[in-house]
């Protein structure tokens, strides 16, 4: 199954050495991380896609990482309403055939063409990791000649549903 | 005066000083009584600053040597062992002793100097990526950017490394950081927000401990290195002998809970007594005590405690699950925890069928060797060591055979007077560590148990020993051979004895002669009353080489893979 971590730490030096280094040691695997400045000065965000076996593993996780000293908070959010993305940039071959198929897919999708070559398109999509790889699946006939993924970047929704279905994002 | 006041005082009266002046001020106010140390290049400013300090610096003869005195030093008093190694070279010698501290959760406070911050990343002369390299190996690790840090810092690592589940930090302080001069308060606030540890257990976990408890009818406490981290034997005694508990130990717990106890099991695990093994293997309700469940103890984690619930206090939340699924989970401080339980004085088990069993398996099945006249077998040679300090000593061993024959047969009856590398099984630690096991208990009878192999790794710090004329009682357990690996080639590999045999080795009695050290050769029984006897009659220190019976195997045992209840060797 797959779990999402949010973690809150300092931004000191070391400090993401110190957490996927955890990851190694413990023989955890990431699918992706991202990290960046919170709301709050000199504190990062960090969001980690993991790939575990079961709901113990991403427990286990939890606890490591909240005895890093650097690491003030971490919320497994995997099974909260959250919302959720990523960033795809993805350049895709594009002939005078071609290309206005293409267009006509970024639209449902609200992609955007952030460049144009004579051979390709440069797109930019957001949203949530399955309607990424939905719009890469979809490209791929076409040809993709690069692929940029950002990794999910997360927090929980304002009001968390009671239930535990997945609120679809709407782009 | 109030709280307030003392704050607002504090806050006033920065002074201006350099790094390395900034840490000296750092070990005083810590009340550091002893530093191992080495110095080089990138530590000469705060060498120079330790010159007529006042500080008591002990010289390692290698940096391996000065970390495991480290640990011996934070076993035995519970405060952070100090370390100072250079850049480079120095600090990677020190890596082992780290990995070794972290997972016995030792507290030490390491210093390592670094090159200057101006030529950081450059490959510059003796640099090396500490923080990098021991990640994942300490607690927590520091690099200093600026001299005015330091006091915070210093004040934060000796925190983080006795607070919690104790274990090693490392600051690694730039060469020109020691030199520059910044301005600091001189007993800064620290600044932890992420680390909380938590000592007070939760009151509705206790009570649904010890409701468990009154409903068992084989319960069992496993206690581990952690009652001793929590100075909780005292406690742990108190509450077996309330509930009427059979307590089995670790191999790193063994000395928190009375041997000669009517309560006391054994100690558990791949060579622990059968009565234990079986303990663990039939009880209905397990408490372990600050114990991390290592393989070594449990064996096939499948079999083990199979009909048990299991109730686990730790002050390490991550420990708890980790490997053993856990129903009742206390995070707190294992005598904090001890004390509410004794104080909730709840309804006794009913387990005497239970505790007659276990008397029953520990009497019929307890440790046994074969005698052979004058033969002096390794077995012996514990009991004969018990004898001779009345189980009074601090003993010291390293890894392999002779360790686990010193578990089995020396008969802890106190906390505190076992040093081990359990969880690492480092080789070579059992020198240094009595040097740093004596030195925290000058008066103490210090016995070093280390096998020949062994103590051909860390045999260099003998000039430690010899200069400050340390009263260690060195017993070289001299097999002729790597023991353990020989023991494991025998039983697993078909007696292919490849690279285990030690035939050639040097006179250890010259050696040790050679620093200096009173030695004797021992070859039988007779010869080591009589040397033994002697030695701990001796105020200096003394090694004893002696011979013993190079094929004898460690029983019993449980085989790799294998479950706690599927020992060999339990009956002659
Ligand atoms: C640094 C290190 N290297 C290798 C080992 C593997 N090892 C475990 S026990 C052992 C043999 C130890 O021989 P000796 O010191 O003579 O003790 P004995 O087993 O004979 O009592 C070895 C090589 C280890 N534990 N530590
Ligand atoms: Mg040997």
């Amino acid at each position: 199954m797959k779990g999402i971590l949010s973690l809150l730490v300092n931004n000191r030096p070391g400090v993401l050495n110190r957490i996927t280094n955890l990851f190694s040691k413990r023989n955890y695997n990431i699918e992706s991380i991202t990290v960046g400045h919170s709301e709050q000065e000199g504190i990062s965000r960090i969001t980690v896609v993991v790939q575990v076996d079961d709901e113990n593993v991403i427990e286990q996780m939890t606890k490591q990482l909240n005895k890093q000293i650097d690491v003030l908070k971490v919320t497994d959010i995997t099974s909260q309403s959250i919302v959720a993305r990523e960033l795809a940039l993805l350049k895709v071959v594009a002939t005078s055939q071609t290309r206005s198929e293409i267009y006509a897919l970024i639209e449902p999708f609200r992609g955007s063409v952030i460049d144009v070559s004579k051979e390709s398109l440069t797109i930019q999509i957001t949203g949530e990791t399955d309607k990424i790889e939905a719009f890469i699946e979809l490209l791929k006939p076409y040809g993709i000649k690069e692929l940029a993924r950002t990794g999910t970047t997360a927090f929980p929704r304002g009001t968390q549903r009671s239930t535990n279905n997945k609120s679809l994002s709407i782009v | 005066m109030t709280q307030k006041a003392v704050v607002a005082e504090k806050k006033v009266g920065k002074t201006k000083k350099s790094g390395a002046d900034f840490l000296i001020d750092g070990l005083k106010k810590q009340k550091v009584e002893v530093i191992f140390g080495y110095p080089g290049g990138a530590v000469l400013p705060i060498y120079d600053a330790l010159y007529e300090s006042g500080v008591f610096h002990v010289l390692a003869r290698h940096e391996q040597g000065s970390i495991h005195a480290a640990e011996g030093y934070a076993r035995i008093t519970g405060k952070p062992g100090v370390v100072i190694a250079t850049s480079g070279p120095g600090a990677t010698n020190i890596v082992t002793g780290l990995a070794d501290a972290m997972i016995d959760s030792l507290p030490l406070v390491v210093f390592t100097g670094q090159v200057a911050t101006s030529v950081i990343g450059s490959d510059a002369f003796q640099e090396a990526d500490i923080l990098g390299i021991t990640t994942p190996i300490t607690k927590h690790n520091y690099q200093v950017r600026k001299p005015e840090d330091l006091p915070r810092i210093i004040k934060e690592a000796f925190y983080i490394a006795s607070s919690g589940r104790p274990g090693p930090v490392l600051i690694d302080i730039p060469k020109d950081v020691a030199v520059l001069e910044g301005e600091a308060e001189a007993d800064p606030e620290m600044d932890l927000p992420g680390y909380q540890p938590t000592l007070q257990p939760n009151y509705l976990q206790i009570r649904k401990l010890v409701e468990a408890v009154s409903g068992a009818k084989r319960p069992v406490i496993l206690a581990g290195a952690g009652v001793l981290h929590a100075k909780a034997s005292a406690e742990l005694k108190q509450y077996a002998e309330q509930q009427g508990i059979p307590v089995v130990h670790t191999l790193l717990g063994l000395g928190g809970f009375p041997a000669d106890h009517p309560l006391f099991v054994g100690m558990g695990g791949m060579h622990g007594i059968y009565a234990a093994n079986m303990a663990l293997s039939k009880c209905d309700l397990l408490i372990n005590i600050g114990a991390r469940f290592d393989d070594r103890l449990t064996g096939n984690l499948a079999s083990f405690a199979p009909e048990a619930e299991v109730a686990h206090i730790d002050i390490d939340p991550a420990e708890i699950g980790k490997n053993v699924p856990t129903k009742i989970p206390v995070v707190g401080d294992a005598r904090e925890a001890l004390v509410q339980l004794i104080a909730q004085n709840g309804k006794n088990p009913d387990a005497s069928e239970w505790i007659q069993q276990i008397k029953d398996w520990k009497e019929e099945f307890p440790y046994w060797y074969e005698e052979n006249g004058n033969e002096l077998k390794p077995q012996k040679l514990m009991e004969m060591l018990h004898e001779k300090t009345n189980g009074d000593a601090i003993v010291v061993t390293d890894v392999g055979q002779h360790q686990m024959w010193a578990a089995q047969y020396y008969t802890f009856n106190k906390p505190n007077a076992w040093v081990t590398s359990g969880g690492l099984g480092t080789m070579g630690f059992c020198v240094p560590a009595a040097i740093g096991a004596q030195l925290a208990q000058p008066d103490a009878t210090v016995a070093a148990v280390v096998g020949d192999a062994g103590f051909q790794m860390t045999s260099q710090e003998l000039g430690v020993i010899a200069e400050m004329n340390l009263p260690i009682k060195i017993i070289i357990v001299n097999n002729h051979s790597l023991g353990m690996v020989r023991q494991w080639q025998e039983i697993f590999y078909k007696g292919r004895y490849s690279h285990s045999l030690l035939p050639h080795q040097p006179s250890f009695v010259k050696l040790a002669e050679a620093y200096g050290i009173k030695a004797y050769k021992v070859t039988t029984i007779d010869e080591a009353e009589e040397k033994m006897a002697e030695a701990f009659k001796t105020d200096g220190p003394i090694l004893l080489d002696m011979n013993v019976t190079p094929d004898e195997n460690v029983y019993p045992m449980v085989a790799p893979g294998k479950g706690i209840n599927e020992m060999v060797g339990v009956k002659k």
